[in-house]
């Protein structure tokens, strides 16, 4: 891995995103209430999850329907393991190899029979469905994993929460939202350093055009299921954080949860890591006060986002906000003749 | 014996079922290479209409095969003006916005029928085979399928609005340089789309009921035996609801309804490692 293409933008983007996380961390435990605390945990485990399929989708071209797969798959992995073993560290290592692994059979099904755009939509979105079905047919006392009941729709409400290593005390909430902090960030940084490997640049040659990628000496096939596979294991990691701040149950697979990461992808804008992140966060934040209002239903909100910024704004929220800084900070028309005249 | 002729029967039940949810995607998807992802809910939407008409007093044929056609024909004309118009060409784009549209159509149903099953009676009773009672309107539907599918094939091999449908989907470009008008063909194709998903809903209100989000339900099973059929609108989707149908109802039998769903999406994406461009894209190539 080098860090010589890293372009200067991208450290600043790092840096700027690190002093966010640390604020966030000194800042809001002292001060919020536990619920809040609780609600912001849940929306960063959602923004980890926006940037699995952000990756996914925005730098290797592949638009998965059903990543809600691997992030409920995450957190069942966790949730059985953990009720399994006893001790929650080797758990979460689980929940993200075990998404991983599943993305890694399905994904050489999918890249290596040559299944693109609207095949491979149609698949990830069945896979999903089918996971959504299997599990909530689960319910009584024959469907278990070891110990742990896999509960049918009700899920399973027991998952035992995270621990500090080695020791079985649980984490606090104020514990557990540094963690999804510190767990938000590394994430950020782990795509964006990604994108500019030499790895990352060849995943964004074969979304460009895979067959000139291929021509090239590109292995394409391999690298689409390499980031399909590290997308997974994103996901999966959302999943064991979203275990960890409200309770593991069939839901985490279903149809809303694959519309809803893909509608921040959107509107966040196709291309970009920041601008996912925070319309998940808008959103959500948006749909939760609509939800407590009761006036709108959340689907009328979130179906008329998505189809507005489909036809009206097709980059997104990050590249219409960019033009607009672009053009506030040149200043006149006069002075950029200038710039050019001093060039 | 008499069980033998009951498996057979519900097979014949289970096909017609999945040919009449999917014959209103294939129609949009085979011409116009957009996938309708809010067909379920076009689907939903024709059931509610037949059940408010019922509820108001118009006869229940009526209301299943023209009130709720007609319906959501109109709605499929709007929708194609306002939305699909603006993308077409962009696949990915009119997928997400119809995603978009499906989210509208489940909060707004939700908001304005609440979030309950409405259904109305059938209009047919039940026979008996030895000691097994089956219902009469699995046939009757099976029946109307069969006169869609006839009637469809006869128009796009037959008639002269068959011949230019063939032409805008085999080429396009070709086509409208010949004086025919693309925007025009397309807006039709969503519109007799949309009718056929709408007589979906009419004629499933009485079998399952109407609920707001009834429609996920079905978008996946669609999706898969449209694809699964390939390119040809009318064959394609007979051959693969016949056979992921028939593959639905015997693991249903031999095992539970859940498993009978897993086993007819696995079953799909196995054929399409198989048949990347589905029934049709390789045999009956060129079939209507």
């Amino acid at each position: 891995m080098t860090f010589s293409t890293f372009s200067r933008a991208g450290s600043i983007h790092i840096a700027l995103a690190a002093i966010a996380m640390l604020a966030a961390i000194i800042i809001l435990p002292s001060f919020a209430p536990l619920y809040t605390l609780i609600n912001v945990t849940l929306y960063m485990s959602m923004g980890v999850f926006a940037l699995s399929l952000a990756l996914l989708w925005g730098y290797g071209g592949i638009l998965c329907f059903g990543q809600s797969a691997f992030f409920g798959l995450g957190a069942y992995a966790y949730a059985i393991a953990a009720i399994n073993f006893g001790d929650t560290t080797l758990a979460a290592a689980f929940a993200i190899v075990i998404p991983a692994l599943f993305a890694a059979g399905l994904g050489y099904f999918l890249f290596y029979g040559r299944l693109s755009d609207v095949y491979l939509g149609v698949i990830t979105l069945t896979v999903t469905l089918i996971l959504f079905k299997l599990i909530n047919s689960t319910g009584g006392d024959a469907w278990r994993i070891g110990e742990a009941r896999l509960g049918g729709f009700n899920g399973i409400p027991n998952t035992p929460l995270l621990t500090v290593p080695f020791s079985g005390v649980p984490l606090s909430p104020a514990q557990m939202f540094m963690l999804a902090a510190i767990m938000l960030f590394v994430t950020y940084a782990l795509c964006k350093v990604l994108i500019v490997t030499r790895f990352g640049r060849a995943v964004i040659a074969v979304r460009e055009n895979e067959m000139r990628a291929e021509l090239l000496g590109y292995n394409a096939k391999r690298l689409k299921l390499a980031v399909f596979v590290i997308s997974a294991g994103i996901a999966g990691l959302a999943g064991l954080l979203f275990a960890n701040s409200v309770f593991v149950s069939p839901t985490m697979f279903s149809l809303s949860m694959a519309a809803q990461v893909l509608i921040w992808v959107v509107v966040g804008g196709l291309g970009t890591l920041f601008g996912p992140v925070a319309a998940c966060f808008a959103l959500q934040i948006a749909t939760a006060a609509l939800g407590k209002l009761g006036i709108v239903d959340p689907n009328i909100v979130l179906g008329t986002v998505l189809v507005v910024f489909v036809v009206f704004v097709p980059g997104g929220i990050q590249p219409a906000l960019a033009a607009l800084h672009a053009w506030i900070a040149t200043p006149t028309r006069q002075s950029r003749t200038l710039e050019k005249v001093a060039r | 014996m008499d069980y033998f002729l009951v498996v057979l029967l519900q097979i014949v039940g289970a096909v017609g079922n999945l040919a009449l949810i999917s014959v209103g995607l294939a129609v949009i998807f085979g011409m116009m290479r957009v996938i309708n992802l809010a067909h379920g809910e076009f689907i939903m939407l024709g059931g509610f209409a037949a059940i408010f008409s019922v509820q108001a007093g118009i006869n229940i044929w009526l209301a299943m095969l023209v009130i709720a056609p007609l319906s959501i024909a109109v709605l499929g004309v709007v929708i194609e003006r306002l939305v699909m118009r603006r993308l077409y060409g962009r696949m990915v784009d009119t997928m997400l916005a119809s995603w978009g549209l499906s989210l509208l159509l489940i909060g707004l149903a939700t908001t304005f029928f609440g979030n309950r099953v409405v259904g109305i009676a059938a209009p047919v009773g039940s026979f008996r085979i030895g000691d097994y009672s089956l219902g009469a309107y699995d046939f009757v539907l099976a029946g109307i399928v069969l006169v869609v599918f006839a009637g469809g094939y006869a128009v796009l091999r037959f008639t002269r609005a068959g011949l230019i449908a063939r032409a805008t989907m085999q080429n396009r470009e070709m086509a409208s340089s010949l004086g025919i008008e693309p925007s025009r063909v397309y807006a039709i194709t969503f519109a007799i789309g949309s009718a056929l998903s709408g007589l979906a809903g009419g004629l499933l209100a009485p079998i399952s009921g109407v609920l707001p989000t009834m429609g996920v339900a079905y978008i996946a099973k669609a999706f898969i035996t449209v694809i699964t059929g390939g390119a040809s609108v009318i064959t394609g989707t007979a051959l693969s609801s016949t056979l992921l149908g028939s593959i639905n109802t015997v693991s249903t039998f031999v095992t539970t309804p859940v498993l009978g769903d897993v086993a007819l999406l696995l079953a799909a994406t196995i054929f399409l490692r198989l048949l990347p461009t589905g029934i049709t894209g390789r045999i009956f190539k060129g079939a209507p």
